[in-house]
């Protein structure tokens, strides 16, 4: 295995099992390597195969029906795909952001302790001190320390983002999956979650899914530019975006093909 | 300056639109109020059909004592509230957790072909109609059912009894709950179960700690239908009670629901002004504890669905 300690993705393909007879292919022979504590901003145009290989690499897209995955995903030097892999343990290193702000139904604190109870037998300081630390790590902390107890359906839906990554490092995992995470926000929200992210890569490894690319270009530190299900360029943001190797590279960057 | 309320260039066209809009909205108000009409229609019937023997005997007598004797004028229906009661709970007591661990095996565990199998059967189910299911239980479940409590409890009995009352209605009510909880969790939104997962729970802990608070509203709304169908049902329980007006002494013992009652005193209250208004006070009785419950439900419902917000 390599230095890297991120994750390494070896000749991965996954399909779609369709009611006709052809499988659909998602993902064709994907090989990279994510490197640890960067982010790394995976980029193309709809139905690329973005959001597929995000989830692909906490297994989340097999709790749908008909997905049929072959290759291998290396994290901390274990084969996810492994038949002996278990799901929970993968899931509690990976974590992931989802598009939409969804908040569990209860109330903001238990948003917030929900992974830690599930994981360990805490006290009520335990958990106390867990959200604490959680909150005043996604800045949120000042804004609800009033309101724990109430609904958290009840947050504006940056906050609501903001909370969402808070459940996610609740955990402490060593990789954050974020898809899209900005889109369903206002600009200044989007700018308060970007600043959130920029700060939290010191302590984890980011694997960010985004069709913007000005946010590409703040965020990105590696870059990946997917396109039909492969992946057609990989490299450091500066290099990727300044001289671009690939033809296609060059359109959607121009923004010719989107 | 002169302002004109409606511009003249309104023309023909556009004013029979406006014309049409105006109907069928005021249509479907007349439609819309035929529910409270009916509703308040009941009640006053319900009321002054039962006056005749609310006026004669006192209401406390009507509903707490147990001595339904129409030929004695005796007119207590305690022992029919209290085995609806005891009936409707113990159905419900047994058919809920059946019914909820099955929907979500449905809904989130069997893969899509066979979850739209089970559907549509549960949905066959559910459409059966109630005297079937009496006639089944009677046949089938009451002449073993009294072998075996003969043979292993030393209890004996016919088989028609309060027991047999709360199978049946398990499993009429069953489906009803079934379909209608697969509904609601198939409704709830993705993302809320991979978040749930992403965090490292089990599928079980994410149906337990997420999916039921999301659906919950969706599933007691599915309750109180069961419940309700229990509480009202009458042809399959009257099949299999055995319709003695007395307080049951076990389980096992024969007994009477409301709706019950009615139906099998129904041929001869035609004759009898005063055991018909009895009867109708009994359907009164009936009507005010299913509006009670569904009060109730629905107040608790609120509740819960603005604490459960996602």
């Amino acid at each position: 295995m390599q230095e890297n300690n991120g994750i390494v993705i070896r000749n991965l393909n996954i399909y779609y099992k369709n009611n006709s007879k052809n499988d659909f292919t998602a993902l064709h022979n994907i090989n990279l390597d994510i490197p640890k504590n960067q982010i790394t901003a995976i980029m193309g145009p709809s139905g690329s195969g973005k959001t597929t290989l995000l989830k692909s690499l906490n297994r989340l897209h097999s709790i749908n029906n008909g997905v049929k995955v072959n290759g291998q995903v290396i994290i901390d030097g274990e084969d996810i795909y492994h038949p002996m892999h278990l799901l929970p343990e993968l899931r509690r290193k990976v974590g992931l952001i989802s598009q939409k702000p969804i908040p569990l139904p209860t109330s903001i604190y238990e948003n917030v302790a929900y992974g830690p109870k599930i994981h360990n037998r805490l006290n009520r300081k335990e958990s106390d001190a867990i959200v604490e630390k959680t909150l005043k790590k996604v800045n949120l902390w000042e804004e609800v320390k009033e309101r724990l107890n109430q609904p958290a359906a009840d947050l504006s839906v940056g906050q609501q983002q903001r909370l969402s990554i808070a459940r996610a490092i609740s955990i402490n995992p060593d990789i954050l999956l974020c898809d899209e995470i900005t889109s369903a926000l206002d600009p200044i929200s989007s700018e308060k979650v970007e600043h959130l992210l920029l700060s939290l890569k010191e302590e984890y490894t980011i694997v960010l899914v985004s069709h913007m690319l000005r946010q590409v270009k703040r965020l990105g530190d590696y870059v990946i530019f997917l396109y039909m299900g492969k992946v057609i360029e990989q490299g450091n943001m500066g290099e990727l975006f300044n001289s671009p190797r690939n033809k296609i590279t060059q359109q959607y960057i121009k923004g010719v093909i989107s | 300056m002169k302002v004109k309320g409606r511009s003249k260039k309104v023309g023909n066209r556009l004013s029979f639109r406006l014309v049409k809009d105006n109907i069928s909205r005021k249509i479907m108000i007349v439609c819309t109020s035929i529910i409270f009409l009916l509703f308040i229609s009941f009640v006053v019937l319900l009321v002054l059909k039962s006056n005749l023997v609310i006026s004669k005997y006192s209401i406390k007598e009507l509903l707490f004592s147990s001595f339904w004797e129409p030929e004695n004028h005796k007119y207590g229906f305690f022992s029919a509230t209290f085995g609806t009661f005891i009936v409707t709970v113990f159905s419900m007591i047994m058919a809920i957790p059946i019914s909820i661990l099955a929907a979500v095996y449905i809904a989130e565990y069997s893969p899509n072909k066979l979850r739209r199998y089970l559907s549509s059967f549960i949905d066959v189910l559910a459409g059966i109609p109630s005297v079937v299911f009496g006639l089944c239980m009677l046949l089938g479940f009451v002449p073993i059912f009294s072998v075996l409590l003969k043979k292993w409890f030393q209890i004996e009995t016919t088989g028609m009894c309060l027991f047999t009352a709360s199978i049946t209605l398990t499993v009429m009510v069953f489906p009803i709950i079934v379909s209608l909880t697969v509904e609601s969790l198939r409704a709830l939104p993705v993302e809320l179960r991979e978040i749930s997962l992403s965090l490292g729970s089990t599928k079980w802990q994410m149906i337990k700690k997420t999916l039921f608070k999301a659906a919950g509203p969706g599933i007691i709304s599915a309750i109180l239908l069961g419940f309700g169908r229990a509480l009202g049902e009458t042809m399959a329980v009257a099949m299999v009670i055995g319709s003695k007006n007395n307080i049951p002494t076990s389980l096992f013992a024969s007994g009477q629901t409301l709706p019950s009652l009615i139906i099998s005193s129904f041929g001869e209250m035609m004759s009898v002004p005063e055991e018909q208004s009895a009867l109708i006070f009994v359907a009164l009785t009936l009507f005010v504890l299913v509006t009670v419950s569904n009060i109730i439900a629905k107040v608790v419902n609120n509740k819960l669905k603005k604490r459960w917000r996602y």
